[in-house]
């Protein structure tokens, strides 16, 4: 299934402050796409012809599953976590929502681990366990788009790598929207990358948005060029 | 090195593969081995149409040429997106840098296959004693070469081909006995002088080649190893050096 993601002239702003500066942009995924710097939300966002801006904030996170930094995992069990989004959307039925929460830990890589007590509270889980369980939780409402926010920032090696493989295997089936400061990570994971970068006053602008073998090999910027060969940022 | 105490699959396991990068180096490998058989098929076919005498033959052997480049070329590209994208370290960045070079050579091999396929085009209509079961013995010997290195190369096998350069004498040794008759045929009616030094060409084409396996072996050897050498093996003195 394609996704069509069109931001027009989209200006975001914190109080005075500007955050983000006319971006606009275009792309249908059905594939990882990939954010270097970090991005906020004012302006013109259309997700599948709907302008997200105006949805309700159920609705929103129904489409867009989100994946934090640190892991954040609610302090209930790992069975409650998953199940609280499909719940929230009004599945009642117990054997429904056993069979959500078995696909989603399977579908994050977890089930393996947890099967055995799932009455387990998420908190008692390792800091790749739990981060791998916010990923369930977000596939739990079945979302059209996972937006994860530096979500191996805080893991150590081997736990970021099992999520960079989830996230192979996740992008078969959803649209995955990264931001991440980690250039290598960008590089390996995704599938079209953007750069942003920001003005002295601090308003992040979009400097070059292409297929990331082409952002990593031959970008059209000289400002990407810099930044992804280190010689600047 | 792996805990001691643990079995490696299981550590293997533990630490997870990185699933997709070995499938886009295994990817490439298989290409490069695609790049080879239609070199090898090249050779073959230049050394066919000079025997049969068939320029239309020789031709498509033009055709198939900017087919080996362009595939050469699609490969390098990959690469550089995989070493650019994956951080390749430690043998993987060996393996890579190794199929930049493997696939060039590849490239010049299929440059002498076109080389012996312009002499079966001019060679066509005329009336020469092409010494053809020498040229096609170097040709099957060079093939042979090029087919074990290549093995060699994707199976990593460094033993394998440290042995291989060896094979080049007898290549070498033919190359000689063309050389003379060749030599033989111009001084027999000075007319053949321009065609036989064709015949030169053809089996100079097919030294090269094989020399240029000796190339890929030691890429071999260095992704095994990491060590950057030549294997030379020891030419004899009156043997013909044209470069």
């Amino acid at each position: 299934m394609k996704i069509q993601i069109s931001v027009k002239n989209f200006n975001f702003f914190y109080g005075k402050f500007q955050a983000l500066r006319d971006i606009t942009f275009i792309r249908s995924f059905n594939r990882m796409n990939d954010l270097i710097a970090s991005v906020s939300t004012e302006g013109e966002i259309i997700l599948d012809g709907e302008n997200i801006l105006e949805l309700d904030p159920v609705t929103l996170r129904k489409k867009i599953g989100m994946v934090f930094q640190r892991p954040n995992p609610f302090p209930k069990s790992i069975y409650e976590n998953v199940a609280y989004g499909p719940r929230a959307h009004g599945i009642k039925n117990k054997n429904q929502l056993d069979e959500i929460v078995e696909k989603s830990l399977r579908d994050s890589f977890l089930w393996d681990e947890v099967n055995k007590d799932l009455n387990k509270s998420g908190l008692s889980l390792s800091g790749g366990q739990q981060q791998r369980l916010c990923i369930a939780r977000a596939l739990a409402v079945e979302p059209e788009i996972i937006l994860m926010d530096e979500p191996a920032s805080a893991l150590d090696p081997i736990a970021t790598l099992k999520i960079e493989e989830l996230m192979q295997e996740l992008k078969q089936k959803y649209t995955i929207v990264i931001v991440t400061h980690n250039m290598q990570q960008a590089a390996r994971a995704s599938d079209y990358t953007a750069f942003f970068n920001m003005l002295p006053d601090r308003a992040g602008y979009l400097v070059e948005h292409d297929y990331t073998q082409t952002i990593f090999t031959n970008p059209k910027e000289k400002l990407t060029e810099d930044y992804v060969s280190g010689r600047f940022g | 090195m792996y805990p001691e105490d643990l079995d490696k699959k299981v550590y293997r396991k533990v630490i997870m593969s990185r699933k997709l990068f070995s499938q886009k180096i295994q990817n490439i490998k298989d290409e490069v081995l695609l790049l080879g058989s239609m070199v090898e098929e090249a050779v073959h076919k230049s050394v066919n149409a000079l025997k049969m005498r068939d320029a239309k033959l020789a031709k498509q052997i033009y055709q198939n040429d900017i087919e080996l480049n362009d595939k050469r070329y699609s490969i390098e590209n990959a690469i550089l997106i995989v070493i650019a994208t994956q951080q390749p370290m430690a043998r993987d960045l060996r393996e890579l840098a190794s199929m930049l070079d493997v696939i060039s050579e590849l490239e010049r091999m299929g440059d002498y296959a076109k080389g012996i396929a312009k002499v079966a085009v001019k060679l066509e209509n005329v009336d020469l004693k092409i010494p053809m079961k020498e040229i096609e013995a170097m040709a099957e010997l060079s093939i042979g070469m090029l087919h074990e290195a290549l093995t060699a190369f994707i199976n990593e096998d460094a033993k394998t081909a440290a042995q291989i350069p060896y094979e080049d004498d007898a290549v070498d040794r033919i190359y000689e006995d063309i050389y003379h008759k060749a030599v033989e045929l111009m001084m027999s009616d000075p007319v053949n002088v321009d065609n036989s030094n064709l015949i030169i060409w053809v089996g100079h084409n097919l030294e090269r080649l094989a020399d240029r396996v000796t190339n890929i072996c030691e890429r071999t050897v260095f992704i095994a190893t990491g060590e950057l050498m030549e294997l030379e093996v020891d030419e004899e003195d009156d043997q013909l050096d044209l470069e």
